[in-house]
């Protein structure tokens, strides 16, 4: 698969109203490879991510992408039609974008393989539980084989067990197909676990405090009770914690 | 509980409420002697029925007909309307307090034009239907497409969705019940629409409607012709609001709270 490169140049994102979100960012994600953002609740992360995606416009700067990307979004809750079954709401990218109906139903079961929802293809959302609700949303993310993946705090609103699974199913998906991925979190444990490199932000305006290259190669169970795990993990949240009292 | 049991337990009380006031009427008009041009019995109603049956069922066939083309028109232009009005903000802004004047204005007053505009009979009884019946499909649909979750409506946008594509994927299955919330309204006022467009613009005689008999039968004292005719026009307003009921039912029943 073609490595996307995103590179962001002074980019700068102030709101009607006057609140700077974004203050001039120079940024560039690894391509092939997944790049946390985290920061405090606030921060302008989201904000930076939907930038990325296209959804909002900077205010000043510009953001490059190469080549032309296509992009699988994951938000923060599964944003699932509820009146389409759940193949069709994986199908939905792919729907939008003028394939058959053939090709959305065999692309959709194939994902919905993937994520382990082949039996639940035919139901309504309302009749899955949080966390099959949010394996549809992965599993519509990554429909139209995107090259380049936003995830905005795709598994926060779920319990920690589900959160952990759904980490480590994310983590294997993005690292088989090369894909350039930003995953937006405030879970330092999170970050460190599923990405490359972890940017760390300064509450609003969103700036760039530090930078962790992730070392770890496997992504599994086993790599959170590695001490090289909670080191890495301690030293962030001084960086996180030094931040956030300089900015207050 | 079996099908059965949820419709009996839903159908009794109306029924038994039904069968009680209709039971207070005929006591009320036999203890008091009141005389039937004033209010006849409900009985007596049921024999006028009985008796006019041909005419009165052919006059409600007439008075359906312009009923449900008139809740036809309200639906489809009520429908396009509201998406139009919710596509374009200048338009939302510039037409949508105008449409308010066909709620506002009386339909007993304009009632006459309709006859002047579209002739006698029925094209002046269908337009009476459909603008006294319109403004709710045009609120509903424009409130339902309004209130869109914007997560959703940003999905669609990231994936490149045109507008309309937006309107007909996301917007129109989103706002369905609060169009179907208008339609049920809707129903009800279409009937009164055709009967009151009947009043002034009908044909008599064997081409009557239910709100032509009406007037004639009021004319000549008939009281028991009006009730009658009355029971009719409620009883087609009940089979409308029926039919709209069970079609959202069908639409929407398995996935929104409002169709269970």
């Amino acid at each position: 698969m073609t490595e996307v490169n995103v590179r962001l140049h002074g980019v700068q994102k102030i709101f009607p109203g006057g609140v700077e979100a974004v203050a001039a960012m120079d940024l560039e994600l690894s391509p092939g490879r997944v790049t946390a953002l985290l920061g405090p609740t606030g921060c302008g992360k989201s904000t930076l991510l939907r930038l990325i995606g296209g959804v909002e416009t900077p205010t000043a700067g510009s953001i490059e992408i190469e080549p032309e990307p296509r992009i699988g979004f994951c938000f923060q809750e599964p944003r699932l039609l509820p009146w389409r079954s759940v193949r069709r709401n994986v199908a939905l990218p792919l729907e939008l974008a003028g394939a058959s109906s053939d090709s959305c139903r065999i692309e959709a079961d194939r994902r919905l393989e993937m994520v382990g929802l082949g039996d639940a293809a035919e139901f309504l959302p309302a009749a899955l539980s949080g966390g099959m609700r949010m394996r549809a949303a992965v599993a519509r993310a990554f429909i139209a084989d995107p090259n380049l993946l936003l995830l905005d705090e795709p598994f926060a609103a779920l319990d920690e067990v589900t959160r952990l699974r759904l980490d480590e199913e994310v983590a294997s998906l993005v690292r088989k197909r090369s894909i350039t991925a930003l995953l937006v979190t405030h879970s330092i444990a999170e970050a460190v676990f599923l990405a490359d490199e972890v940017v760390v932000l300064s509450p609003r305006p969103a700036r760039i405090l530090d930078r962790f290259a992730i070392p770890f190669d496997e992504r599994n169970a086993a790599l959170r009770g590695q001490e090289g795990f909670a080191r890495l993990q301690s030293r962030i949240y001084d960086v996180l914690l030094a931040g956030m009292e300089g900015g207050t | 509980m079996k099908y059965p049991g949820i419709i009996f337990a839903s159908v009794w009380p109306p029924v038994a409420v039904v069968l009680i006031l209709l039971g207070l009427w005929h006591f009320v008009v036999v203890a008091f002697s009141i005389p039937e041009f004033l209010l006849p019995t409900p009985w007596l109603v049921l024999q006028t029925i009985d008796e006019q049956w041909p005419r009165l069922i052919a006059a409600t066939g007439r008075t359906a007909t312009a009923t449900l083309v008139g809740f036809g028109l309200s639906a489809v232009i009520g429908i396009i309307s509201g998406s139009l009005l919710s596509l374009v903000s200048l338009a939302r802004r510039g037409v949508y307090p105008l449409t308010l004047l066909l709620q506002m204005v009386p339909l007993v007053a304009i009632a006459p034009m309709l006859v002047i505009w579209f002739g006698y009979g029925l094209p002046s009884v269908i337009a009476a239907a459909c603008i006294v019946s319109v403004f709710p499909v045009i609120a509903g649909t424009l409130d339902g497409l309004q209130s869109v979750d914007a997560g959703l409506s940003e999905m669609f946008k990231i994936h490149g969705a045109s507008r309309v594509r937006t309107w007909w994927s996301l917007g129109l299955p989103w706002s369905l019940p609060s169009v179907f919330t208008g339609l049920r309204i809707a129903a009800g006022l279409a009937v009164i629409g055709a009967i009151v467009g009947e009043f002034v613009g009908a044909f008599g005689g064997d081409q009557a409607p239910l709100g032509a008999i009406i007037t004639s039968a009021l004319k000549q004292n008939q009281t028991p012709t009006v009730f009658a005719a009355v029971a009719l026009a409620a009883m087609l307003g009940f089979a409308l609001f029926g039919v709209v009921n069970l079609v959202g039912w069908l639409l929407l029943g398995r996935w929104h709270e409002s169709a269970r």
